[in-house]
């Protein structure tokens, strides 16, 4: 019954219903979360004892590194629920995914080369994760650019979930290679269930509201996409009629 | 403002980026949204008229 339920929104009709309903709150929502955050961050936390003030750059970059990789398994599981369900809105939320992650990715490494700088006394480091993260964004690039160039839809998502497949491997690079790849120079993560390892309650706070603000806006962006990406789907399916019609 | 000291192009670059990156997609996604709904009244428009 409960999986019954799930799958009812892969009909597209359902799902433009149940997303006009939630995009209003989930907009007001994920901007309430992302001014706190990110005011908190930037006005609020006391100088790191070791890195200064740039600490204050990791309430954007640590929410946007997760969501980059977090966008891309999300992209993977509609990937795969297309190839086994066959269900379209879930190939087209896949697509739709692609741009908001791609901007997450670029985020996470244009701030990340920024906070490297004086922490680490270069931009950039060929470190196993730093590395995945840019092959990643290269994935993001080429992913989105596989779903313009070809014409016919069910072709064009059940390609891109292929090359889906093969990026969560770069994925889960990005996130984990600093955890069994012990020759780069990024930290581990700075969300830990381990106390020890976690940052101080004085930045873990605001992080979380950051991280919860990322989420919402994703949520929020993925739902306006994939309804745009919905009716266009109709438009051509429409376009075409009016070609065999005229033909 | 805080006195972000030493640090300041950098903190102050990385939240403009950022800033702006987040204000580029969502306008695209707006952008896109209504560009979708405006050819799908246009489409139906057409299909009404025949």
């Amino acid at each position: 019954m409960a999986m019954n339920s799930i799958w009812q929104y892969a009909n597209p009709k359902r799902f433009m219903t149940v997303s006009g309903y939630a995009l209003p709150p989930l907009a007001v929502a994920s901007a309430a979360f992302l001014i706190a955050g990110l005011y908190w961050g930037f006005f609020l936390t006391p100088e790191d004892f070791k890195q200064g003030t740039s600490v204050k750059i990791m309430f954007v970059h640590v929410p946007s590194v997760i969501m980059a990789t977090g966008t891309w398994f999300m992209m993977l599981i509609a990937s795969l629920i297309w190839y086994v369900r066959r269900h379209h809105v879930s190939a087209l939320a896949a697509k739709a995914a692609a741009p908001i992650g791609m901007t997450f990715t670029l985020m996470g490494l244009a701030t990340g080369a920024i906070w490297g700088q004086p922490t680490w006394g270069t931009w950039w480091e060929w470190d196993p994760q730093l590395t995945s993260f840019l092959i990643l964004f290269l994935f993001y690039l080429g992913y989105m650019a596989l779903w313009e160039a070809i014409e016919e839809p069910d072709t064009a998502a059940d390609l891109t979930a292929v090359l889906c497949v093969v990026g969560s491997i770069f994925a889960l690079l990005s996130r984990y290679a600093v955890l069994f790849w012990s020759q780069g120079i990024h930290q581990a993560a700075s969300f830990s269930l381990d106390k020890e390892e976690n940052v101080d309650n004085a930045y873990a706070l605001p992080l979380l509201i950051c991280f919860i603000g990322f989420m919402l806006l994703f949520i929020t962006l993925l739902l306006l996409r994939t309804r745009a990406e919905i009716r266009l789907r109709r438009v051509a399916a429409l376009e075409a009629r009016e070609r065999m019609s005229d033909a | 403002m805080p006195d972000l000291g030493f640090y300041a192009t950098a903190v102050l670059s990385a939240y403009g980026i950022s800033l702006v990156s987040l204000a580029a997609i969502i306008l695209a996604s707006i952008r896109r949204g209504a560009m979708a709904r405006r050819r799908l009244a246009e489409a139906e428009a057409r299909e009404a008229a025949k």
